[in-house]
């Protein structure tokens, strides 16, 4: 089978519109992980060994098992307990789950990062707890987390794809939707390969830059 | 009646261990071939080598898959599906782990080199008796999150329809109807499998570091 120029241009309308759907998957899905991450973050340091223990665990599976099974699980078993949420919902959640754990980590490692001084001297100072966080804490761990919560957001971005098994008409599924309707799937499949690298090359350039800017900092 | 279909799970889990073990071993060759040639003489090696990491680095091991499953047939290869997974799964998590014998090498200090140079060894002998016995033991955990990653990619595989866990699960579903049982299966048999990998890189780790002790600071 030969490459047909006029059925990508036929086909292109469909699969740009799935990629609108896919960055949208990934916007909603970055926004819940940066909430969920700190949230899961916070619950970490908690002076509670009960539930500092229990939030280690509840990452530790998250991280350790499929994204793919996990969105079954949201899509498949929730509706059995009464929650029915559409299927971009349940996409949207099982990113940001997912990637919030890798989130957490992130946010866990760079307050980890910020010198025990500057806590000593924040007491000092009789600062409160929140003026210590806003002023001295947050200022100092954030930059350095960025390189590598934008990374997460590349990787996460890829993930996308998986939401098509959950019924989501995201780039990959209307490529596979045209695919199996047409039965030609050299151009779908590969002009998704390429969407998906050309702008993971561009995310990967601004990255670079990034991680120049937050290093000189330091 | 359910020891019937949690026998299918197992069954499944048989062939994620099978895709987890191939891809493994396809990835680790292919990061130390990629990860030397980059750092190669010839800049035609480390051309080559850059474009298969950012490659399938920049694409997800989905869209992978899918290319070598229903694309490559039309160029005349024609895989099984167990071998398109273990090709596309090693050569993703192989770009990954390229990047990571890469840091690994050139994390060993500079004297070390120098001191091969001193002692005459020959470019073979440097990178087999001095650089890699230091440069393994850092590359170690991350490898064992590689393996981590690609257990987890694994479950990809079953779109393709290769009956691994997940398309057991799905298939559990479909005869019974029930969700909770088969998903929430397969959700603790993965993480078991997560665990057993971690436990083992550690165990490696222990052993490649003997007599190590005091060459890093």
């Amino acid at each position: 089978m030969e490459w047909d120029w006029t059925f990508v241009r036929d086909i292109m309308p469909l699969l740009l519109d799935g990629l609108r759907l896919t960055l949208v998957a990934t916007v909603l899905g970055a926004a819940l992980a940066a909430v969920v991450g700190l949230v899961f973050a916070v619950l970490r340091r908690s002076p509670i060994k009960a539930v500092s223990l229990s939030t280690a665990a509840v990452v530790e599976f998250i991280r350790g098992t499929p994204l793919l099974v996990q969105l079954y699980f949201i899509f498949f078993v929730l509706p059995d307990v009464g929650i029915s949420l559409p299927a971009m919902t349940c996409g949207v959640i099982g990113l940001g789950l997912h990637y919030g754990t890798y989130a957490a980590e992130v946010y866990r490692g760079g307050i980890d990062n910020v010198a025990k001084g500057q806590w000593e001297a924040a007491k000092a100072v009789n600062l409160t707890k929140r003026q210590t966080w806003v002023h001295v804490i947050l200022p100092q761990a954030i930059p350095p987390m960025i390189p590598a919560l934008a990374n997460y957001l590349v990787a996460m971005f890829k993930e996308t794809p998986l939401l098509s098994a959950i019924t989501v008409l995201e780039l990959m599924n209307q490529a596979k939707s045209i695919a199996n309707s047409n039965y030609r799937y050299i151009e779908p499949m590969t002009l998704v390969g390429v969407f998906f690298l050309i702008m993971s090359l561009i995310s990967v350039a601004f990255l670079r830059v990034l991680e120049n800017r937050f290093k000189e900092r330091t | 009646m359910w020891s019937g279909y949690l026998w299918q799970i197992f069954e499944g889990a048989v062939v994620t261990a099978q895709l987890t073990l191939l891809g493994s071993a396809l990835a680790l060759a292919v990061a130390f071939a990629a990860g030397l040639a980059r750092l190669s003489r010839f800049s035609a090696l480390r051309a080559l080598s850059i474009i298969y990491v950012e490659f399938f680095r920049g694409t997800s091991i989905f869209v992978q898959l899918f290319w070598v499953y229903f694309v490559l047939p039309f160029a005349g290869i024609s895989l099984e599906p167990l071998q398109a997974g273990v090709l596309a799964l090693g050569l993703n998590v192989g770009a990954y782990g390229a990047e990571v014998v890469r840091g690994g090498i050139q994390a060993v200090p500079r004297e070390q080199y120098e001191a091969c140079t001193a002692l005459n060894l020959g470019r073979f002998q440097k990178m087999r008796h001095v650089i890699l016995p230091q440069a393994l033991p850092l590359m170690l955990p991350t490898f064992g999150n590689n393996a981590i990653e690609l257990l987890k990619g694994t479950a990809v595989v079953s779109l393709i329809s290769l009956n691994d866990m997940t398309f057991q699960a799905q298939i559990v579903r479909s005869q019974t109807g029930s969700t909770l049982i088969p998903f929430g299966t397969i959700l603790i048999l993965y993480f078991a499998m997560a665990l057993v990998i971690s436990r083992g890189v550690r165990l490696i780790e222990r052993r490649v570091t003997r007599g190590l002790d005091g060459t890093r600071s």
